[in-house]
């Protein structure tokens, strides 16, 4: 807003800290400037409703259901116009996304190119966070959204510590512009929350609970496309220094991703080896379904990391769950319970899992899985 | 260096959670607390790291009620050398927690501040990422494995949603452990004795100089949808028959 312009800072003024001699912002200059939008909304001043901060990673093939729940939160829950900021390891893919995102109702402008850095060093918390911390000092969005995805998890709580203003994490619901539920204790209990700072409001979203929520696209001329101001950009420099993005191990599959399959077939303990875990690939491709597993699995080196389903892995809520060898603990059933339909294979017939599974069989799971696959219509 | 773990007491992680009728909150009467398992493996690291030489010091901090200084004298007992007891009975949350720790951290002056990764009553994630950013440090999220090639660098690999990824993090740093980054010793009973006699320093917000009033208020608590129960059945081909013909998913 014009109003407020006399009483921002450019970049060169940004009050200095750490001993990296950069210039970066300070908690005390964004008080200022909240108090510079105050006094701009009070003037009648629009300000933007909210900023949405998507990831878009090289070879993703489009926009990820994190970055769509967000927009989808966004577009149905939250102020309107918004801004989306594309976070990205290459700029193929930044462009891509941003194309994608300029299409939707509701957006104003689609900014890109803060970080298509080599490796995923464009990712990074330490300096995105700067960036989007000058961003909001920019546009003064009331509200900031991302995904509850590692990525997110990773951000948002930097972000929202540069702005002096708590967070609202993992929301599973969108009560009104400042209320919103989210799960505690593993998803045993959902609490109610109601945002009584001075704003902006931050939150992240969880992708099972609007992903489902389907992307209106614009009438008319699709959002303006652009590249993060110079000056946003300049605001995560003095950051880059603190981390250096070195490699990663992530697995390659054909399969859909975990977080947004259709169904999803997920081992356990009772599997007992990595060669048995590799019995359920079959299943799985039969169905056209993803791979899961507990974490009981993973500590046994039977899969990767990345397949833990679970309160401190994904969270995924699939048409279809079969849960096979898994006992079915607190933890593990956080990840899942909101499945639509859920099989449970186990030899226990007092194993906890069979309390939430629509369909349980009782018995050797090495006899049943078999018989399954050959009398299950193949789905691809 | 100086290793600073922060340690949260929490309802026990196998404990059956019960939401009070009238809404308000969890109940927590009569309910088994312990340490919080992600916190309980970031003390074993700092205890490792005092076992490898490269840690000189570690010292546990818990804030809360009085009843966080048994959480403390567990992580005295697991080896940590002193404790420091944050007090208040407000209910903190995480950016209140990471606002004390920055005055703690200007304190004390660590290398490395450990954290687990999440709490897992309020399951937010939070705290270790605000406190790198008040400190303008780096951050080492979601640890599965924490190395030091040198005396400037900590190098961390990561369990992110696709897999693991490595990160060079310039010291100091703060970094949240995962569940793989090690598993927790038991305390000894000779060490639980030890424990008895090492120091737990008494701090308030106040002393501290922070606001911990909180910007989020809790409006009500309540219980998710039951799920509909379900059925054992007999064979997988009537498995295959439900799925097909009454769940409709296949």
């Amino acid at each position: 807003g014009a109003g407020a312009g006399a009483e921002r800072r450019s970049g060169k003024e940004l009050t200095k800290v750490g001993s990296s001699g950069g210039e970066m912002w300070s908690r005390t200059l964004l008080k200022s400037l909240r108090g510079a939008r105050q006094s701009s909304q009070q003037s009648g001043e629009r300000s933007l409703g909210t900023l949405c901060i998507v990831e878009a990673k090289d070879g993703a093939g489009g926009l990820d259901s994190a970055s769509k729940a967000t927009l989808a939160c966004a577009q149905k829950h939250l102020p309107k116009p918004f801004v989306a900021l594309v976070a990205s390891d290459a700029k193929g893919a930044s462009e891509a996304a941003a194309g994608e995102i300029a299409s939707l109702a509701g957006v104003e402008t689609v900014l890109h190119g803060v970080s298509d850095k080599e490796g995923a060093n464009g990712l990074l918390a330490e300096p995105l966070s700067q960036v989007v911390a000058a961003l909001v000092g920019k546009l003064e969005p009331t509200h900031v959204v991302t995904g509850s995805n590692t990525f997110g998890k990773n951000l948002l709580p930097r972000v929202a510590a540069l702005l002096d203003s708590a967070p609202i994490t993992d929301v599973v619901q969108v009560v009104d512009e400042s209320t919103f539920v989210r799960p505690i204790y593993a998803g045993n209990a959902l609490s109610t929350v109601k945002f009584v700072g001075k704003g902006p409001l931050l939150l992240s979203v969880r992708t099972t609970a609007f992903g489902s929520e389907a992307l209106e696209t614009a009438q008319g001329a699709g959002a303006e496309v652009a590249s993060v101001g110079a000056e946003e950009v300049a605001a995560g420099a003095a950051a880059e220094a603190l981390s250096e993005w070195v490699g990663e191990e992530k697995s390659e599959s054909e399969r859909p991703q975990l977080d947004a399959a259709r169904v999803v077939v997920s081992g356990g303990r009772a599997l007992k080896s990595k060669e048995n875990f590799e019995m359920l690939e079959k299943l799985a491709d039969q169905l056209g379904g993803a791979l899961g597993a507990s974490r009981a699995a993973v500590d046994a080196g039977m899969c990767s990391n990345d397949l833990q389903v679970g309160q401190t892995g994904k969270v995924v809520a699939p048409e279809l769950y079969l849960a096979i060898g898994i006992s079915g603990a607190i933890q593990h059933l956080a990840g899942m319970k909101d499945s639509k339909t859920i099989v449970a294979i186990n030899k226990d017939p007092e194993a906890p899992i069979f309390k939430v599974a629509d369909y349980g069989l009782v018995g050797d799971l090495f006899k049943i899985i078999p018989e399954l696959a050959e009398k299950l219509p193949s789905q691809k | 260096m100086r290793v600073l773990v922060g340690i949260k007491r929490v309802i026990d992680y196998a404990a059956k959670i019960r939401v009070k009728p009238d809404g308000s909150g969890v109940d927590k009467a009569n309910v088994k607390m312990s340490m919080n398992p992600f916190c309980e493996i970031a003390v074993e690291e700092a205890i490792r790291l005092k076992e490898a030489g490269v840690a000189k010091e570690v010292v546990a901090v818990s804030m809360g009620p009085q009843a966080c200084q048994d959480t403390i004298r567990t992580a005295l007992a697991m080896g940590a050398d002193r404790g420091i007891h944050v007090a208040t009975d407000v209910d903190l949350q995480p950016l209140a927690v990471a606002k004390l720790f920055e005055t703690l951290v200007k304190k004390e002056d660590p290398r490395v501040v450990l954290l687990g990764k999440q709490a897992i009553d309020d399951d937010c994630n939070q705290t270790g990422q605000m406190l790198a950013a008040f400190l303008n440090w780096s951050q080492g999220t979601f640890a599965s494995k924490v190395t030091f090639p040198s005396e400037e660098q900590v190098e961390v690999t990561r369990e992110v949603d696709g897999g693991l990824e490595t990160v060079a993090l310039k010291l100091p740093s703060v970094i949240t452990t995962d569940l793989r980054l090690n598993e927790p010793r038991y305390a000894t009973l000779p060490n639980i004795m030890k424990a008895k006699k090492k120091k737990i320093e008494k701090v308030t917000p106040e002393d501290l100089g922070v606001d911990v009033a909180p910007q989020i208020e809790v409006v009500s608590v309540k219980e998710p949808e039951p799920r509909k129960g379900g059925a054992i059945l007999e064979s997988v081909d009537e498995l295959v028959d439900k799925l097909k013909n009454e769940a409709g998913v296949i």
